[in-house]
């Protein structure tokens, strides 16, 4: 299966030089279809990963091994639970992307074709490598081809410092885990995973690395406060590399977390290594879903989701350690499934949602939500798979993003049984943040589906948007269809992830998973989704066969009140836009109740001087924490340490010279130092 | 080969000769004195790596103490000397430090270099390159003290030049070095030399004089 998976890495790195060499070749005569290419090379791929990933869960782990024999570094390949759940997801997210891209991107610059493999092979790498060395370098290469990609429309300026913003975190996410990598090598400095595990660090040293993997993975899975790019990058980006960084490369970062944190550093931590996890997941879940119903650009509240969601799937994270740490195993295995679930359904669903908002952009060429309305009408296709996502990334039953908020809600709700009263006190509050968030979630989803396809249309364009290509279909119906899938069988979707939660907790969890739904183990809680699935229909076909009986034939129709909301006159196809609803005006209650203290928003009525016949205007904004207490301080840093370095241009060349020769001479007068002591 | 062998006093003794011509060229305020110290320890140099190649039976150091005499004890004062004639300079140098102040600096950095040298390797090496490797430190540190306390272009570059004789210095000292490092290190010092000898024409010529600080004035701010 490695030798599989490691052709696999070669051909997508073929790929990359594909679109570099037909660039070359001279113009005129038949141009090959570089895009067509690259784009079936990525399906193709992605298939390969997604069956892989699905054999191990199946098969079992398989055992490491060097990608180049006889290579400069040991560069170890190894598939085990872990691995395997997360190149599944990557392998299933990849092909719908692939196939997105396939009817819509073929046409894009070569640097985009050349990094869209590269994207791929890297988050690949990131999941198979079995020692520190191959992990590092999957995850920097895969930072540096997503800057490209989000680099990739470089003629706007705000994509330039979206992408220069991305780079300033990619390499914060480095400078953090390189030395993460390090400390947690084993005496000798061997990085080998299984050397690791024999040795898992204690003591100040565990803390140092948990304070620099939660820094340097959360950076790159949009933590709060380190998400301040993600909402400004994912716009910038094309639709299908989008889906692919909110759908795959945070679970990448989120797989760091876990391995790192759960795995390597071994079963014996504290309950409060769980505690910095739990705080910055809950954050980010709030903040996150606030945002979501704040923002008025599609691609933008859908990174805001993502933030919410990654946050959801950290306090899992956090809950399965601090568990583990109280010797709750049960537990532990409760909440490590929770969010090894939510990966996998916010994963799918997310790319659904990011796929469905690009063919809104391609269809009716704009993303804000004041531009569009009335969809449904032209692109019916999409907005069912659409209307399927946002039921799920709202967490309605029966689908996916139901069942595995349930299950971490359950977990939360049993964190009274650890015995610490201060962590009982934090899991609480937790849970309350947890289910403001969902409920937060809910209402971003309604606006978001409500402003794009319900109503009517608010501008021309919109009136005449249709449905994408087959094949950009079958990208939405492929995850709308898994979402509906996993969503009625999370019983046997839990079990599928034994061997990852083997990896994370050492705890199986076969008696909570059954065919028809998932069982929290203690009382009476169980989740049966066919069941709910079955009395919603037959609670709808009774309903519609009701309606049909008590219908008196010969009914006229004939146009509905509707509130006053007149159909729209023959010479304004449209309609007034001013009598529906503004994405702005949506959100105003949210924005007014809780934004004001969150997000420091603010709304005043600006009036013009006396005698001005200007119109008085409503002046709103909002702004996201991060950016006063992280962002400003860093660049106010970063420009004192320039002023100061800047004053090194004004020495004189003795001093010049001085400032080396006395460097030398303190450095030996330091060894000196510590050689007498 | 360990103390009280003639092996070893006579390298120790030609490399001390090094390190006290470092010492001289520090106090000399004249130009031209400097120039002949500077000589005389490039000869000192040439002797050592020829006492170095006899000793440890490697005809390489005769190839580096030729290349060392040729260059450090015979061409180069006497491109320097010809420079002097050409430009007509005043016979004395004014120094940033006084002459008592950096003798005081000087003796406190062979001291230091003593100090790191001796602990680092004990019980590694032969007790001859252990001295040897601190003589070197010494007189690269001292050559950095002369190119700091120095105003004027010529005796910065003369204390440049002989920081390379502590590198060459040390170079020979250690038994097995390659043939190709002292000769780089050689090729090195020329041309260094080369272009020392081109930045104090042009200093000259657009400034009428050598005295460096008055460089400070014209860099952009």
């Amino acid at each position: 299966m490695l030798t599989a998976l490691s052709l696999t890495l070669a051909l997508l790195v073929v790929l990359a030089v594909v679109p570099v060499l037909a660039a070359q070749m001279p113009a005129g005569g038949r141009r090959l279809p570089v895009g067509m290419i690259v784009h079936g090379g990525a399906l193709l791929a992605a298939l390969v990963f997604a069956a892989c990933g699905l054999g191990a869960l199946l098969g079992g782990p398989v055992a490491p091994r060097p990608l180049m024999p006889g290579s400069f570094a040991p560069l170890l390949l190894a598939l085990d639970g872990l691995s395997a759940w997360f190149l599944m997801l990557l392998g299933l997210v990849g092909a719908c992307s692939a196939l997105f891209a396939l009817s819509h991107a073929n046409q894009a610059p070569v640097r985009v074709l050349a990094a869209y493999p590269l994207f791929l092979a890297a988050m690949a790498l990131t999941l198979l490598a079995a020692d520190g060395f191959t992990l590092l370098l999957g995850f920097e290469a895969m930072s540096l081809a997503s800057w490209v990609l989000v680099a990739a429309d470089h003629d706007q300026g705000e994509n330039r410092s979206a992408a220069r913003l991305y780079l300033v975190f990619a390499i914060l996410s480095g400078i953090c885990l390189v030395p993460a990598i390090g400390l947690l090598a084993a005496p000798g400095g061997d990085v080998s995973f299984a050397a690791i595990r024999a040795m898992p660090p204690e003591g100040p040293r565990a803390a140092v690395i948990l304070l620099l993997v939660m820094v340097g993975a959360g950076a790159k899975a949009g933590l709060v406060p380190l998400h301040a790019w993600l909402p400004i990058a994912y716009p910038a980006a094309p639709s299908h590399v989008t889906a692919l960084m909110s759908g795959a490369m945070t679970k990448v970062a989120v797989y760091l977390l876990a391995r790192l944190l759960l795995d390597l550093c071994g079963p014996a931590q504290p309950i409060w290594w769980g505690v910095p996890l739990l705080v910055m997941g809950a954050a980010s879940a709030v903040i996150g879903s606030l945002r979501a119903n704040v923002e008025e650009d599609g691609k933008t509240l859908l990174a805001c989701s993502s933030v919410e969601n990654v946050g959801l799937i950290v306090i899992g994270l956090g809950l399965a350690c601090a568990f583990r740490g109280a010797d709750l195993g049960a537990l532990a295995g409760l909440a490590a499934g929770a969010a090894l679930l939510h990966i996998l359904n916010h994963g799918l669903f997310k790319t659904l949602l990011f796929l469905g908002m690009g063919e809104v952009q391609v269809g009716a060429a704009s993303r804000r939500l004041d531009r569009l309305g009335g969809l449904i009408q032209g692109m019916p296709w999409t907005a069912a798979a659409m209307l399927v996502g946002v039921g799920a990334a709202a967490s309605l039953p029966p689908l996916s993003g139901f069942a595995s908020e349930w299950l971490l809600l359950q977990a939360l709700l049993s964190a009274w049984r650890v015995g610490d009263l201060g962590f009982q006190v934090l899991a609480l509050g937790v849970a309350a943040l947890a289910a403001l968030s969902a409920a937060l979630a809910t209402a971003a989803m309604v606006r978001l589906f409500g402003l794009v396809f319900l109503g009517r249309p608010r501008t021309p364009r919109a009136a005449g948007a249709e449905d994408g290509p087959w094949p950009a279909r079958v990208a939405l119906l492929l995850p709308a269809g898994l979402t509906v899938l996993f969503g009625l069988l999370p019983g046997p979707m839990l079990a599928l992830a034994e061997g990852a939660l083997q990896r994370l907790v050492r705890q199986d969890v076969t008696e909570r998973a059954t065919l028809a739904g998932v069982v929290v183990g203690d009382g009476a809680g169980a989740y049966l989704p066919i069941g709910i699935a079955a009395l919603l229909a037959v609670l709808g076909a009774g309903i519609w066969y009701a309606v049909r009986r008590r219908t008196p034939a010969g009914v006229a129709r004939s146009p509905a009140w509707d509130g006053g909301f007149m159909a729209p006159p023959q010479h304004l196809v449209c309609g007034d836009p001013v009598t529906q609803p503004s994405a702005a005006g949506f959100g105003q209650p949210l924005r007014q109740i809780l934004g004001t203290p969150l997000l420091a928003a603010h709304a005043r009525v600006a009036m013009p001087p006396p005698g001005d016949p200007a119109p008085a205007r409503i002046e709103a904004g909002f702004a996201d924490p991060s950016d006063a207490l992280v962002l400003a301080p860093v660049a106010r840093l970063r420009d004192a340490i320039s002023a100061q370095v800047e004053r090194l241009r004004d020495l004189t060349l003795a001093q010049c010279l001085m400032l080396p020769f006395g460097t030398l001479v303190a450095l030996l007068a330091l060894i000196a130092w510590l050689e007498a002591r | 080969m360990s103390f009280g062998t003639p092996a070893y006093d006579v390298a120790h003794l030609l490399g001390g000769g090094v390190l006290l011509l470092s010492f001289v060229l520090l106090y000399q305020r004249r130009l031209d004195a400097v120039i002949s110290a500077f000589a005389v320890q490039g000869a000192l140099l040439a002797a050592a790596a020829a006492w170095q190649g006899y000793i440890q039976g490697a005809a390489g150091l005769y190839v580096t103490a030729a290349i060392a005499f040729v260059a450090k004890a015979v061409a180069i004062p006497l491109a320097l000397r010809l420079l002097l004639g050409r430009l007509g300079l005043h016979r004395t140098v004014e120094t940033a430090l006084g002459v008592g102040a950096s003798l005081v600096a000087a003796v406190a950095l062979v001291g230091l270099s003593v100090l790191v040298i001796l602990p680092i390797t004990a019980g590694q090496a032969q007790a001859l390159t252990r001295e040897d490797m601190a003589l070197a430190l010494s007189v690269v540190l001292l050559g950095m003290l002369m190119m700091i306390t120095r105003r004027n272009a010529i005796s910065q570059v003369i204390g440049l030049m002989s920081l390379e004789n502590g590198l060459i210095l040390a170079a020979v000292g250690v038994t097995g070095m390659p043939l190709v490092v002292e000769l780089s290190t050689a090729a090195l010092v020329l041309m260094v030399a080369v272009v020392a000898g081109v930045v104090v024409f042009q200093i000259r010529d657009r400034l009428e004089t050598l005295d460096t600080s008055l460089l400070d004035r014209l860099r952009g701010g």
